[in-house]
């Protein structure tokens, strides 16, 4: 499964994020950097999975409960669109 | 090698800077940072306090005006007399209140050889508050339900057709959030009492208020248009801090209206987006507002395009800004002596 970050927000590298649609901006840790910079190489879920558990001691289960919760934020403040979800 | 910049007097009003500023001093900001023009400005003050009759380096010359209330016929015969001693070429109304005695006066302002960009009088009456739901209709566009009302027996019916809270909102200026019949009367009859009648009753959108600054060639075209969010609100409702955005939606809508009207003139629109990110049309306000400094920071000088316009001077229209650009709006202690104070008040001029 491929979810769809909203095209024109902006990532600096220091993790901070604007959405010009909504004037929102949004403060990142180093590992929220490095989940948005996955999606916006449109890589999958389970490439995600595969990633952070290869690159961190982490099982898969522990991983994906943090990482729905935090795809559940972005769905929330519309930086992931629901309809460009496939 | 650069060219040389055109002289040109301009008269601007709004130099006010409470915390609901008039747009004066961002307006003339933008004039003097101008590439094309080397403006003289003439402050116009209804108000011997206002901030910028003492900004010397805002203002080269500042007169006291009477009130458009007294009649317009009266603040043509002050103008025409700061004409003769300080002649000018472009005039800048900057509040909604004085529009209409400057728009019924434009062909006097022309004969005295002073030129103005503004809206016609039926743009004016067709985005009036009072008139916002027809405006919707007859333009296609989504609007919240809204009634006027005259009286205090009228309250009672809001009931019949709208959901409480709802906004209770003055002719020219001022809105609150009402929740029952009680404070619909109190705001009533505090806004009745300094704005007049009627007070509009509009439904309440509940979303994040955006805001679009634009500039129309009276032929439909948009000239420039930057729309912003709002990201520090005083209780007055007014942007303290702003943020400049990138939303289609908000174009499409601008150049929508600008359009359909043939708009002429400054423009800001009241926007809201709802939750389910629909735009609803709050207001126009029929002239340039007082963030408009955030435009020039942006990329576009939109008092110059104004200007411009007004002189009949080819103007193209901008065609990018920057987005994510802000503003962050602060007071500041200006210090005067009894003696300017004195000049304005006796003498009318400063």
């Amino acid at each position: 499964m491929k979810l769809k970050l909203k095209k024109n927000i902006a990532i600096s590298e220091s993790g901070f994020i604007f959405d010009p649609t909504t004037g929102d901006s949004f403060s990142l840790n180093e590992v929220g950097l490095e989940i948005l910079e996955l999606l916006r190489e449109d890589k999958t879920i389970e490439q995600i999975t595969v990633h952070f558990t290869d690159q961190y001691e982490i099982d898969t289960a522990s991983f994906e409960k943090y990482f729905y919760d935090f795809i559940g934020m972005l769905k929330h403040f519309q930086l992931i669109n629901e309809d460009e979800e496939n | 090698m650069k060219m040389k910049k055109i002289k040109v007097n301009i008269a601007a009003t709004g130099l006010n800077n409470t915390d609901n500023p008039g747009p004066g001093v961002p307006v003339i900001r933008a004039l003097r940072e101008s590439e094309i023009f080397d403006p003289r400005i003439i402050g116009l003050a209804y108000e011997s306090l206002e901030p910028a009759i003492y900004m010397h380096n805002v203002v080269d010359k500042a007169y006291q005006i009477p009130y458009p209330s007294e009649g317009a016929d009266v603040l043509m015969k002050r103008i025409s007399q700061i004409n003769q001693k300080d002649p000018i070429d472009v005039l800048i109304p900057n509040f909604d209140s004085e529009l209409y005695a400057f728009m019924k006066s434009e062909k006097v302002l022309k004969d005295l050889g002073i030129k103005t960009f503004l809206p016609t009088l039926q743009q004016l009456e067709d985005r009036h508050k009072a008139n916002l739901n027809k405006f919707g209709k007859k333009y296609d566009i989504q609007v919240p339900e809204s009634i006027s009302i005259l009286n205090h027996n009228d309250i009672e019916k809001i009931r019949d057709d709208f959901e409480y809270p709802v906004m209770v909102k003055g002719k020219f200026y001022d809105a609150y959030l009402a929740y029952n019949p009680e404070q619909v009367r109190m705001y009533f009859n505090k806004i009745s009492a300094k704005w007049g009648l009627p007070i509009i009753i509009q439904e309440f959108i509940r979303g994040t208020e955006v805001n679009v600054v634009a500039l129309g060639d009276g032929e439909g075209n948009t000239i420039g248009a930057v729309p912003m969010r709002k990201q520090y609100i005083t209780d007055k409702g007014k942007a303290w801090a702003g943020i400049t955005l990138d939303d289609k939606k908000m174009f499409e809508l601008t150049y929508k209206i600008i359009g359909s009207m043939k708009w002429r003139g400054g423009m800001e629109l009241e926007l809201i987006r709802s939750q389910k990110n629909e735009l609803f049309l709050i207001e126009i306000n029929p002239r340039i507002p007082a963030w408009v400094y955030l435009a020039v920071g942006a990329g576009q000088n939109l008092p110059e395009a104004l200007v411009k316009l007004a002189l009949g001077m080819e103007t193209i229209p901008f065609k990018k800004y920057e987005v994510g650009k802000m503003f962050i709006r602060y007071s500041y202690d200006l210090i005067t002596d009894l003696k300017e104070f004195e000049k304005l008040s006796t003498h009318g001029e400063l």
